[in-house]
């Protein structure tokens, strides 16, 4: 699927006094895809990261990109060619917003209107108002600085960004905010990106491929997500992935091959003998005259808009993944869910048993696929 | 009389403000003096205080040549440079150069140590040379600082400049030393206010120098 653009060949970080950081490591990370190294504090995913723009050099082993070893240019070119993010953003707090996205352009030497126009351009691009050009970095938000952060690391269009635990000094929910945009962003522009990370959701949710290493800088196992949910090599994973990853593993499943069922789904409006001719269903999700769910009822009562049951989270078939599904069929008092379509009109429901049919059924391609890579 | 009183008459007499013995020309001395040791001070301290904070090394040699520098009286050293040099600028530009040093080392190493160490990683990751990272990464931040220290040397030199007189140099002190040994009071209280005056308007010059060179972006931020 995908070429390889950095090779790590057996390279080995050890410190002068003694500790080893990075033991015998090897990745082929895939071109033009976001591969996010993992694992505990002391497992060496920074310093693996590091060791790509040569901020930390490797004792032993070499790492090439694009088929050249990265010893070959002189340091500071190689790293203009690969955009950095740190924690905290690092932004310098002394230049304006524009003039820190326009700091590598201005480094290779392009004229202050171009890299200044370019900056502009990217402050569009990851989601900042262009009214913060002039701001400086003590009056962002720290939500906003990292994604100054992310602009600057784009601004010269490097092939490769290196990301060094970028979200995680931030909130959960701007950090979820953050999560989608660099998605977003990686679907228009398509970079080569090395993500480190603590955290293992946002490993699952990032990575085309995930790297998970163990203190003491091993590789424990590098795999795609579903199939490292699915597939943890030892127990050091499966402990590392926690509890609930039969749960998460449904993230990957699609939800648009669910059966829904349109039969229980009724207009405030609805007089008896429509409610009645509907009763083969458990209970009837009641919507509004444009048919947004209001909540469900019981068939063989009068429809009464203040004791409707709550109806819990819609999902929206296609777009959302069987756990969202599932979590809104759990979530429900009837044990059903309600999928949506992309105005939030109900477009039929679908009950815990049927979910987890298709769950089994999914199960089983997934195996099935797994194996037939191998 | 009161001090007011001799103040008023010392600046009142038009004799005061013209020839060799005047204010212009005292003040003037002054200030060359003063300016000749900030600089001599500033162009030994900075450097080593820029270096060795971007670098994080030798905190400790800089302590110790802190105090030692700060222990050594002024008009004692004065004394024995004279005695050993002869008269001349040289006797008393060293105990001055001497006395600015330490506080432009030390604040310049603290103010480069206190930089906040995730842009300067930041910048060497994008690809800048040591040099624009201490120059255009580290400095603009250390700035208010590395002021404040200069600020330091500044009034420190300004008000230990009156001992030139001993030395039969000029300045403001002239006035001071003089006025003590003639007994004329009104004089050793217009040196005195003089001198005085000009450590307030260093004060004013630095303030409004930090406002010119410090970005918005650090004043904001501190």
């Amino acid at each position: 699927m995908f070429g390889v653009l950095i090779r790590i060949d057996a390279v080995t970080k050890r410190y002068p006094d003694g500790t080893v950081a990075v033991d015998r490591l090897s990745l082929d990370i895939p071109d033009r895809a976001i591969t996010v190294l993992v694992g505990p504090s002391g497992c060496g995913k920074t310093t693996t990261l590091r060791m790509i723009n040569r901020m930390v050099e490797p004792t032993e082993g070499s790492i090439l990109l694009d088929g050249a070893d990265i010893r070959q240019q002189p340091v500071n070119s190689l790293r203009r060619s690969m955009g950095y993010v740190i924690q905290n953003a690092g932004l310098f707090q002394h230049r304006t917003i524009l003039d820190n996205i326009a700091t590598v352009p201005r480094l290779l030497g392009w004229s202050k209107p171009k890299a200044r126009g370019r900056a502009a351009e990217l402050m569009e691009r990851v989601g900042l108002d262009t009214s913060l050009a002039k701001r400086y970095p003590y009056q962002l938000s720290g939500g906003q600085q990292q994604r100054v952060g992310v602009a600057r690391a784009l601004a010269a269009d490097p092939p490769v960004l290196l990301m060094d635990e970028p979200f995680s000094a931030v909130d959960p929910v701007v950090r979820k905010g953050l999560q989608d945009e660099l998605l977003r962003i990686q679907d228009e522009l398509g970079k080569t990106i090395v993500f480190v990370t603590h955290d293992i959701d946002e490993a699952i949710k990032l990575g085309t491929m995930v790297a998970v290493l163990r203190t003491g800088g091993r590789l424990a196992q590098f795999a795609p997500p579903a199939e490292l949910l699915s597939e943890p090599a030892d127990t050091f994973v499966e402990d590392f992935l926690g509890a609930d990853r039969g749960i998460r593993r449904l993230s990957f499943f699609p939800s648009d091959e669910l059966p829904l069922q349109t039969g229980p789904l009724v207009r405030l409006d609805a007089d008896a003998a429509q409610r009645t001719a509907r009763s083969d269903a458990p209970y009837l999700l009641v919507t509004d005259a444009d048919g947004r769910p209001l909540g469900w009822a019981e068939p063989d009562r009068p429809l009464d808009r203040e004791r409707l049951l709550d109806h819990g989270r819609p999902f929206r078939p296609g777009a959302d993944s069987l756990r969202t599904a599932l979590d809104g069929a759990v979530l429900s008092p009837t044990g059903w869910a309600v999928a949506v379509d992309g105005d939030g009109r109900a477009v039929g429901v679908v009950s815990q048993q049927v979910i987890g049919e298709a769950i089994r059924a999914a199960h089983g391609r997934a195996g099935a696929g797994v194996k037939a890579a191998r | 009389m009161n001090v007011l009183d001799f103040a008023h008459s010392f600046f009142g007499d038009p004799a005061h403000w013209h020839g060799y013995d005047g204010i212009p020309t005292r003040l003037v001395e002054h200030i060359t003096y003063s300016l000749e040791a900030l600089l001599l001070a500033a162009v030994i301290a900075l450097p080593v205080g820029l270096v060795t904070g971007h670098y994080g090394r030798g905190g400790n040699a800089l302590a110790l040549i802190a105090t030692a520098g700060r222990a050594l009286p002024s008009f004692g050293l004065l004394v024995l440079m004279f005695i050993w040099l002869g008269f001349g600028l040289v006797p008393v530009m060293i105990p001055l150069v001497v006395l600015a040093v330490p506080p432009i080392l030390v604040t310049t190493y603290e103010a480069m140590r206190s930089v906040d160490p995730s842009p300067v990683d930041a910048a060497r990751g994008m690809g800048m040379s040591e040099a624009r990272v201490l120059f255009q990464v580290e400095v603009p931040v250390a700035l208010p600082l590395i002021l404040s220290g200069l600020r330091t040397a500044a009034i420190q030199i300004i008000s230990t400049a009156t001992i030139a007189a001993y030395v039969s140099l000029g300045g403001l002190g002239r006035y001071i030393i003089d006025g003590l040994y003639q007994r004329d009071y009104e004089k050793v209280v217009g040196g005195a206010t003089l001198v005085a005056a000009l450590a307030l308007a260093t004060l004013a010059l630095f303030w409004a120098a930090s406002r010119l060179a410090v970005s918005r972006g650090v004043r904001g931020s501190a």
